[in-house]
Parts: C-alpha cells; sequence; structure tokens
C-alpha cells in the first residue's frame, strides 16, 4: 500500500468505525455468548471424555506408544512422508520453518489493498491448501496407529540354527513389536513406512554390533534404548538378535 | 411513562431525615447515606488516585464498526479458552507433584480422591484442545478477512508468536502426568526438536536441562509449563488487545465505507 491508499483506508474505516456501534454492551454480549458456548462444550469434553491416564512412565520399559497430542499429527506425517533420509532434516525443521517465517512475514509481503478474500485469489488459494493439506496430515496421523505385534516368518537361518535360535528370534520380536519400533518402521506386513527406514531386511544392511549401536545411540527423532540394556540386557540382547536375522 | 408516586411508610419522627441547613457542606451525611454511596465513592476514592476510568471508557465505549459479525468473537472466546486453562491450572497445581516418583501418583490421587478432580483435570486437558482449535480458527479469521493487513501488521506478527507459545503449552504439559503415552512421545519430540537448525540441540539442553532426559526435566518442563511461557502469553494477549483497541477491529471485507456525499444524499432523503 502506498501513501495515497494508506490514507483512502483509514478514512474509509473512521467512517464505518464511527457509524458503528458501541463496544460495550453490543460487542460485549456476542462474545459473552461464545464464552459460555466454549465453557459448555469444555465441561462437556470433561464429562464425557474424562481425562484417563495410561500405565506409569517408565524409561526402562518396552510397552510404549510415541503418540504426541492429536493437532501435533500434522508435524510428525510430515516426517512420514518424506522418507529419503537425506530430505529428513528438511521435514523435521525444514518445511515447518519456512512455514513460521512465511506466516511471521505474511503482512509484509502481502501488502497490497485488497482485503475481500475472492479479490485475493493467490492469498485465499494458499490459505485454503495449507488448511486442507494439514487437515489430511491430521487424519493421516490419526489413522496410523502403530502395530502392536509383528509377524514375519522365521527366516532359514535361524531355523537351521535349532530351537533355542527360534526361541529368542521370537522373543525379539516380541520386544521389537511392544516397543513401538512399528510407528515408524516397516517389518514385513506391519508398521508405518516411516519416518524411519524399513527393517523388513536391516540384517542384510547391517551386522549386529552396528545394530546394537543404533539401538544405544540412535540419531533424533528415535529414542534410545540404552535403559532396556541396563535394566533387562536379556530382552535388549533378543531384540538385537532379532533384528540382526532379518535378512 | 408517567412515574407511578409510592406513599411513604409511616416513620417515627427521630428517624426521619433531617433536612440540610443550609450553609452545610454538600455529600453524604449520616452514615446510611455513606454506606449508599459506598460503591461510587470507591470508584472515586481509586479513580482518584490512577485515572484509570479514562482507560476502561476508552476501551469499553470505543465503536466497532456496523456489520461485525459472529466471527469476531473467535479472538475473545480464545482468550477465554486461556483463561479456562489459568483457572483449572492452579487448581491442578495445589495437588500436582512435579516429581518423577509422584508425578504420576499425583495425577492419580487427583482424579480418584480430590473432590472434582477428574473433572478439573479433565477440563485442563480438554481445554487445551479447544484453545488450539479456537486460536486457528481466529487466525484464519484474520487471514481470510485480510485484518493482517496496514495499520495491523504488527498485531498479526504478536498473533504467530502467540500461536508458538500456545503450542509450547500444550507440549511442555504432555509430559506432565508421567504415563508411559506422554513420557515417550515427549522424548520423540524432544529428538525431533534437536534437529532444528543452530538453536536446536541447545535448545534441547536447556528443556531437558541436561544431555539426557532426567530427574530434573519434569520440573523444568514443568515450571516452562506454568510459569514461563503463560507470563509470556497473557503480556503479550494484553499487548494484542491494546492494539485491537487502539487500531479498532477491522470492518468486514466486502462492506464499502459511505462516502461523504452519499452521508448527505441521504440525510436530505430522510
Ligand atoms: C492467545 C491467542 C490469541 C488471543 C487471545 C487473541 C485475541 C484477539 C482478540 C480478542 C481480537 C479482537 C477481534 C477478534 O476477536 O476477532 C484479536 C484480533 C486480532 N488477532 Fe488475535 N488473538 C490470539 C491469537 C492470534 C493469532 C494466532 C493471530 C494470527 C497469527 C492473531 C491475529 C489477530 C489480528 C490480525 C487481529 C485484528 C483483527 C481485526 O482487527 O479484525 N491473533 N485477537
Amino acid at each position: 500500500m502506498n501513501k495515497q491508499q494508506k490514507e483512502e483506508y483509514l478514512r474509509g474505516y473512521g467512517v464505518m468505525k464511527s457509524q458503528g456501534k458501541p463496544f460495550f454492551p453490543y460487542a460485549i454480549a456476542k462474545d459473552s455468548a461464545m464464552a459460555c458456548i466454549v465453557m459448555v462444550v469444555i465441561i462437556l469434553m470433561a464429562v464425557f471424555l474424562g481425562a484417563e491416564l495410561g500405565p506409569k512412565a517408565d524409561p526402562t520399559t518396552t510397552t510404549y506408544t510415541p503418540r504426541p497430542e492429536w493437532y501435533f499429527f500434522f508435524l510428525f506425517e510430515l516426517l512420514r512422508i518424506i522418507k529419503p533420509p537425506a530430505l529428513v532434516p528438511l521435514a523435521t525443521i525444514g518445511i515447518p520453518t519456512i512455514c513460521m517465517i512465511l506466516l511471521f512475514l505474511l503482512p509484509f509481503y502481502d501488502r497490497g489493498p485488497e482485503r475481500r478474500p475472492e479479490r485475493r485469489p493467490i492469498a485465499t488459494t494458499a490459505g485454503i491448501f495449507t488448511i486442507a493439506a494439514m487437515g489430511y496430515l491430521t487424519y493421516l496421523g490419526a489413522t496410523a496407529a502403530p502395530p502392536t505385534t509383528i509377524d514375519v516368518p522365521v527366516p532359514k537361518n535361524v531355523t537351521a540354527q535349532g530351537a533355542a535360535a527360534v526361541a529368542t528370534y521370537k522373543a525379539g520380536q516380541q520386544v521389537v513389536a511392544q516397543s513401538g519400533c512399528g510407528a515408524c518402521h516397516r517389518f514385513g506386513e506391519a508398521g508405518n513406512a516411516g519416518p524411519g527406514p524399513e527393517l523388513t531386511k536391516v540384517g542384510a544392511r547391517l551386522p549386529a554390533a552396528a545394530i546394537q549401536r543404533t539401538l544405544l545411540n540412535p540419531t533424533a527423532p528415535m529414542p534410545s534404548f540404552a535403559g532396556l540394556q541396563q535394566t533387562s540386557p536379556q530382552q535388549f540382547n533378543d531384540m538385537v538378535m532379532f533384528l540382526s536375522s532379518l535378512r | 411513562m408517567a412515574k407511578i408516586k409510592v406513599p411513604a411508610p409511616p416513620v417515627p419522627d427521630q428517624l426521619k431525615p433531617k433536612p440540610k441547613r443550609p450553609g452545610k457542606t454538600y455529600g453524604p451525611q449520616t452514615p446510611v447515606e455513606h454506606g449508599a454511596e459506598a460503591g461510587a465513592s470507591t470508584v472515586g476514592w481509586i479513580d482518584e488516585r490512577t485515572s484509570l476510568s479514562g482507560g476502561a471508557r476508552w476501551m469499553m465505549f470505543r465503536k466497532v464498526p456496523k456489520g461485525t459479525n459472529w466471527f469476531y468473537t473467535l479472538g475473545s472466546a480464545t482468550m477465554f479458552a486461556f483463561l479456562s486453562q489459568a483457572v483449572t491450572g492452579v487448581f491442578l497445581a495445589m495437588y500436582y507433584d512435579p516429581a518423577p516418583k509422584g508425578a504420576y501418583e499425583s495425577i492419580r490421587h487427583i482424579n480418584d480422591d480430590v473432590f472434582l478432580g477428574e473433572l478439573v483435570h479433565g477440563m485442563h486437558k480438554w481445554g487445551s484442545s479447544v484453545m488450539v482449535v479456537l486460536i486457528f480458527l481466529h487466525m484464519g479469521r484474520t487471514f481470510f478477512f485480510g485484518a493482517y493487513k496496514y495499520p495491523r501488521e504488527l498485531n498479526w506478527v504478536i498473533g504467530v508468536v502467540l500461536l508458538i507459545l500456545t503450542m509450547t503449552m500444550s507440549f511442555t504439559g504432555y509430559l506432565l502426568p508421567f504415563d508411559q503415552r506422554s513420557y515417550w512421545a515427549s522424548i520423540v519430540g524432544v529428538n525431533i526438536n534437536g534437529t532444528g537448525p543452530l538453536v536446536g540441540p541447545y535448545l534441547n539442553d536447556f528443556l531437558r536441562a541436561g544431555p539426557y532426559f532426567g530427574a530434573t526435566t519434569l520440573s523444568r518442563f514443568y515450571s516452562i509449563h506454568m510459569l514461563l511461557v503463560p507470563g509470556a502469553i497473557a503480556a503479550l494477549m494484553g499487548f494484542h488487545l491494546y492494539l485491537v483497541a487502539r487500531l479498532g477491529t477491522t470492518a468486514p471485507p466486502w462492506l464499502k465505507p459511505k462516502t461523504a456525499e452519499a452521508l448527505r444524499e441521504e440525510e436530505v432523503a430522510a
């Protein structure tokens, strides 16, 4: 807006304001009605949905589901949609950061005098697109529950080693399933495809020592399993054994 | 409407107010009269010392353009949701214990034993969702109405900061019940945060109070959640509202101001 447009706007706005009604009681009445609705909605939600607690937090446990509050789903889903590891920092940080900067600076790059949504096609389209994208990602996040069981057929190399190896394999498979790894990794038919890489054949790519190192010292956002190794090394070793025999 | 005169009840002479003598000072004389004036004189006393009434009048009796509709209530609804969070949060804080050993049990205690505990806990929990929904709706309203344009640019920028702070509130609050879900989700969330450019790792050390999730992490999240961020939100909300009153709320974009000429013609026609 140039100087003339600014003055024109202020003049026009001044006229409309002087023809308006006082804030008290007219606007206050609407605001109060809305406040009552908000209060009723919050109380109804509290009464009908409650405030349940899950099991107590246990840093060494193996049963958890790392799910954020629903309105963070869209951020989490960004991780899942962008797969190549090289692009992951872009998804986690790049896109949100760029969006935040665009949001902050909006009044400084969109300086046209027009205010009607139907006469600002670019802004309106971008707004609707953003809402649709966030809605879609939230929907994806809401429907992507992690699996509680993983069922990868026992590989031949394990069967060849005898019954003890098969038992370890099964035990490890259960630990992995209960640890919620499937929230971010895919194992055969089970689990979500991302943000973590597919693990169906991870044993062919990485030796056991490397898998163990990753579990203890993972790249973000994966949580570390060092706590599990300290409290129940047996389970931890089963896990490593299961993963390294996936090929 | 004609005034109806109610006949005065018979009052014994001793109790009848004495007529004022000429030359006496103005204002209430008897204790009863003082009592009747108490409200007005308290306000007057405060105003004499603070001059707040001018500000209140400026805030309450400013004009709002014609055509302001229900979409314009979303901002104040967001503020109301925040106030509800503040009040329920105060009551939760009376019972909450921000230590890894006691946090979960104290929330259990709130849910199971405290009078109306589960209701207040539920209101705080679901109120956060309501506030997030409302803040996005309010932002959408200001966006589609072009309300971020001159002269309200700064109010938009403050709004974006409020949005980030609100999301920070949910993020730090999610850990506090200290159940499995909140614990592991917070670890993953903090890890994601740590991949941020430049400040990411430092921010993480600050959030966790060290390089790992430890015993002090919970109390740090708690103090951020109930002191640091709400304080900042309250202050910025005040500034946001000051600017709204200072600049006036936008008129709906499809309304055009009547020019002075059109007004005059209207007057002539009337
Ligand atoms: C804690 C959150 C917030 C509160 C309590 C709040 C409160 C308010 C209130 C009460 C108004 C008066 C008009 C109305 O209600 O529509 C307003 C106006 C405004 N808000 Fe917010 N707001 C918040 C967040 C935001 C956000 C996230 C944005 C945008 C990024 C924003 C941008 C604006 C703008 C541009 C106006 C001026 C609108 C106009 O004059 O028509 N606000 N806000």
